[in-house]
């Protein structure tokens, strides 16, 4: 089946996974957003334990996403996986430090004896809740502000940046989507919470916090996305895959793709819904607008990065060496294996969407921390 | 093409994976074999609804929960580590590397995840049979991560399927069953999980005989043995059967990785195995010195074990440096091996043929292009020692190879005597009084995790210089970054993963101590 596609359509294909597993990581940071909220929501011991807990329960799935998403990228593209892990070293390298040390966080947090104290590993909480957020999204900005590196006709990689990858954290286009990140978290996790805890205090503070993180966002957000309609893309030429500069490439992008554009305004309405209800309201499924309205956005600026004759990964160092979907690629061979593996994930989305309602049909309550089972 | 290579970056690189690679296999033996020893008490309670077993369960699914969130957070690092560290690499095999790595996240870790809320939140909200059916499947889940991570190392290990691409420069999958199917890479999974479940076994083991010392939780902890000893006794002579395997396909595909397990520096015909042995310190290959101080030989079973003919030839370290005796290849045909300085040559010329095939190709100059190809395909099987500038570059670490293999392999002997022994005395039902059998048992603990931190080392050491067998050497597949770099990660690994084993160890220990509750944790 999928051995007669063309390279490039397998190319475009897998281009859409990653958007598509790019687009689920962010909407799955909540658990990342509200890491940085613990202290903001919960005033006392047991509102704490709440909040916590009803994190712990889905930590899991964030991180494994993530992992997902590096080996899938590997997997399809390997010249970006060596190129920007290997050049990029210290952004990737405190995103994963940050991970490290989440992931031991809630098991270790509430057992007696653990060496490093409670308030430590909440404090490695709210790190990797800030610092996972604003740099995946600072990573992910590099798309459509570009990297200096080089290749040399090995497809070696080297990195021709001042600092290892600390530089591009410097770029404020690149800072604003990271911090445009951070805020969606955040009010990805108010909305969640209002939905998964049942409590009025948390409840009512949510409401609060609400508007006050979704003004950053929005600001951070416009910031990033009028900006970036505005600028000169890295255009490459189809025949001869010379790549250029193309002024308003990615404002073309949305033109000549309209389906992707139609994509990213009911992903934005769907988000700002989401928030205006819960902030109107006394509603607890804003999440769901939201946080579907974020996968929408999200996946059509991955694809306005990659498709249409774009560079996703340019070299502001040497024009052609920027990676695009075709010269990056693995082999038809292998993209059409990996095409038959992805015939897995739906799958896998069914039996997590299942086993989730099984065990988390009742919201997060006092008396359930209290009882006896499994609690962080 | 490798220019200006500072080469404290290559040996700071290699710490820090080995460092992190081994903090990670700290955990991940103990979650594949508890997985099932708590799958198998799980199932016993629900066949017999007896509430004992449920605590039993409940208690080990405790201990597997701090082991767990270490092991993940350890795993991560090496996952991406590929890209961060050995950049060359990540492009060179990609395209045949990255796919495991990704079938197992979409595959392996899903389904653990998954099904492990399940079994610590399920308890009272879904069915039994569906709670048991849960932590079946995360033992699956995570046995299938092993596996596909295996066949990676194992590729790397022996490259079959693929073909090397001169228009992109790297080598790419023809068949995906060869790789997956390679007998190394087979091997290599079998011995794998099967060493997890005898540490696991022993873990549990162990654990239970401090019960039994300090008189708590008879019942707890004399059921937990049944199970472990049984289910441990099976896997580790399975265990020595695959290493048995394992050893033998060293023999066909990595024989410089053969001859450092056994310190053999000259080959002979119908060499015999060291059981026992000192290799002399300090020698060298090309001094005069004999290979061991003293040692106690099998005579015969190397060359049988090998190549399955007492009187095979064996190549020693020496060998291998000047090449000219005489082996069966591939095919089965006679050939005299090469030596490592022609062997350096022939990837010299496969380089430079390639760079000249990539000049031809932007002149259109087609008469260039089909000679420096056909030059290229000539040599490419010793591409990789092209890189390499001496000889004595392709011996890995003879002394440390072979006390890993030594040390790995009593043991594994050690333990079915051990199993044997818990068996015997649970059976007769006087293991209590035994207090000399259940200290060693507290002891055996320890030496569960040496065994299986030493086969990572005989494999992983055992194979230097290369990354991939004959292919790509260490330097050539390090990332281009300042070595500084590597040396404030490889310094901030140390502290954090300490800090995390010294609070997963006090956290195990505590538990231990408190014992199973009656309703759960
Ligand atoms: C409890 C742990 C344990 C025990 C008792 C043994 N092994 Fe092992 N061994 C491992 C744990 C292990 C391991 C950690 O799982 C390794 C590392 C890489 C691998 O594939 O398995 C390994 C590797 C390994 C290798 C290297 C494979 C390679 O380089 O690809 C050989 C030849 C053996 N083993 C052979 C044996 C033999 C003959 C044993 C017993 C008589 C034995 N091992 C017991
Ligand atoms: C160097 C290669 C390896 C890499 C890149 C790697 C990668 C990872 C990653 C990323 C995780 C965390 C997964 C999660 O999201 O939950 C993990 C955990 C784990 N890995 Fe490894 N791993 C390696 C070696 C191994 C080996 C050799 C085995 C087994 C033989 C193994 C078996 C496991 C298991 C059982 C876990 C338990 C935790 C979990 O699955 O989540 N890994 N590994
Ligand atoms: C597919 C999985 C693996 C890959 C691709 C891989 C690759 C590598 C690489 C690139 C190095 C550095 C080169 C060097 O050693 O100089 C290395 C070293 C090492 N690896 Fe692996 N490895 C894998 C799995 C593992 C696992 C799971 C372990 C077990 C814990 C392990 C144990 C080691 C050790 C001990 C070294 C150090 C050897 C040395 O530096 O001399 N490896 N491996």
């Amino acid at each position: 089946m999928f051995e007669t596609l063309s390279h490039l359509a397998l190319q475009q294909y897998w281009w859409i996974i990653i958007s598509l597993l790019g687009s689920l990581l962010v909407f799955l940071l909540f658990v990342q957003g509200g890491q940085t909220l613990i202290y903001t929501l919960g005033k006392t011991d047991i509102e704490r334990k709440m909040i916590i807990n009803s994190l712990g329960r889905k930590w899991e799935f964030t991180f494994t996403t993530l992992v997902t998403f590096g080996g899938a990228f590997f997997a399809s593209f390997p010249l970006f996986y060596s190129t920007s892990f290997g050049g990029a070293y210290w952004v990737w390298m405190i995103i994963l430090f940050a991970f490290i040390i989440q992931a031991v966080s809630y098991e270790y947090r509430s057992k007696p004896n653990n060496f490093l104290g409670a308030k430590t590993y909440e404090i490695f909480l709210f790190i990797n809740g800030a610092v996972g957020t604003i740099f995946l999204g600072t990573a992910v900005a590099t798309f459509f502000t570009g990297s200096e590196f080089s290749l040399n006709e090995m497809n070696f990689s080297k990195w021709e940046g001042a600092a290892n990858g600390l530089e591009l954290a410097l770029n404020i286009h690149n800072i604003s989507l990271g911090l445009a990140v951070f805020f969606l978290a955040r009010v990805l996790a108010i909305l969640y919470f209002m939905n998964n805890i049942d409590n009025k205090e948390i409840f009512s503070r949510s409401k609060k916090q609400l508007v006050i993180n979704t003004i950053p966002f929005l600001f951070f957000f416009l910031l990033f996305v009028i900006w970036l309609l505005l600028i000169e893309g890295f255009a490459y030429n189809p025949i001869n895959k010379q790549v250029a500069m193309e002024p308003f490439k990615y404002l073309h992008n949305f033109v000549q793709m309209p389906l992707v554009l139609i994509i990213f305004l009911i992903g934005v309405l769907f988000v700002l819904f989401g928030i205006g209800k819960s902030i109107l309201k006394s509603c607890t499924n804003g999440i769901w607008f939201a946080g579907i309205g974020t996968v929408l956005t999200v996946f059509a600026l991955f694809l306005i990065a990659g498709l249409n004759n774009t560079a996703f990964y340019p070299s502001t160092f040497n024009l052609q060496n920027s990676l695009t979907i075709e010269n990056a690629s693995s082999s038809k061979y292998t993209l059409a294996i990996m095409s038959y593996v992805s015939l897995f994930v739906p799958f896998v989305v069914a039996y997590i969407w299942y086993t989730w309602k099984s065990i988390n049909n009742k919201k997060i309550d006092e008396k359930e921390m209290s009882e006896d089972i499994h609690v962080y | 093409m490798i220019e200006n290579l500072d080469p404290g970056l290559v040996d700071w690189s290699r710490a820090q994976f080995a460092l992190t690679a081994l903090y990670h296999w700290l955990f991940v033996p103990l979650t594949l074999g508890i997985t099932f020893i708590i799958a198998f008490m799980e199932t016993i309670y629900v066949k017999t609804g007896d509430p004992e077993w449920k605590k039993i369960t409940k208690f080990w699914m405790t201990l597997f929960g701090i082991n767990f969130a270490i092991g993940v957070a350890t795993g991560i690092i090496l996952e991406f580590e590929f890209g961060t560290n050995w950049s060359n690499y990540s492009w060179f095999v990609g395209d045949i590397f990255g796919a495991p790595l990704a079938i197992e996240g979409i595959m392996a870790f899903f389904l653990e995840s998954t099904f492990i809320a399940v079994m610590f939140f399920g308890w009272n909200k879904v069915s039994k049979k569906f709670h048991l059916l849960s932590t079946w499947l995360v033992a699956f889940g995570s046995n299938l991560s092993a596996l596909w991570i295996l066949v990676a190392n194992g590729w790397m290990q022996s490259p079959v399927g693929m073909h090397f691409n001169p228009e992109t420069a790297r080598n790419e999958m023809l068949n995906f069953w060869d790789v997956l199917l390679s007998p190394i890479a087979i091997n290599k999974f079998l011995h794998t999980i099967t060493s997890g479940y005898v540490l696991a076994a022993i873990f549990v083991i162990g654990v239970s005989a401090w019960f039994l010392l300090k008189g708590r939780e008879q019942l707890l902890a004399k059921r937990s043995i049944v199970i472990s000893s049984v289910f441990g006794l099976l896997s580790c002579l399975f265990l020595i059967y695959t290493g048995d395997g394992s050893a033998y396909q060293v023999a066909q595909k990595q024989p410089m990785k053969l001859a450092a397990m056994e310190g053999l520096y000259q080959g002979s015909e119908g060499a015999g195995l060291v059981v026992l042995g000192i290799p002399t310190p300090g020698k060298q290959f090309d001094d005069q010195k004999d290979d061991y101080l003293f040692k106690f030989e099998i005579p015969k079973l190397l060359s049988f074990l090998g190549y399955g003919d007492v009187n095979a030839f064996v190549p020693g370290v020496k060998d291998l440096i000047s090449g000219g005796y005489e082996y069966n290849n591939t095919n089965g045909i006679k050939e005299t091996a090469l030596s490592a300085e022609q062997k350096i040559e022939k990837g010299k010329i496969s380089i430079n043929a390639l760079k000249n095939y990539k000049h031809a190709k932007e002149n259109n100059d087609s008469e260039k292009l089909k000679e420096s190809l056909d030059l290229f395909n000539e040599n490419f099987k010793y591409f990789g020692y092209g890189f390499l500038n001496d000889p004595k570059s392709i011996i890995p670490n003879v002394p440390l190879t072979f006390y890993s293999f030594h040390i790995m392999v009593s043991l594994g002997f050690y333990f079915i005597l051990f199993f044997s022994l818990s068996l015997l005395f649970i059976y007769k039902d006087d293991i209590e009084p035994r207090k000399w059998f259940l200290r060693l048992a507290i002891l055996t603990i320890p030496l569960a995790y040496i065994a299986s931190l030493s086969g990572w080392i005989v494999a992983e050491v055992g194979r230097q210089p290369w990354t991939i067998q004959d292919l790509l050497p260490t330097v050539a597949a390090v990332s281009q970054i300042d070595a500084s770099a590597v040396q404030i990660t490889f310094f901030l690994f140390t502290i954090i993963f300490t800090a995390l084993l010294i609070a997963e160890i006090r956290i195990m220990t505590k538990q231990i101590h408190i014992g199973p509750k009656e309703g759960g944790h």
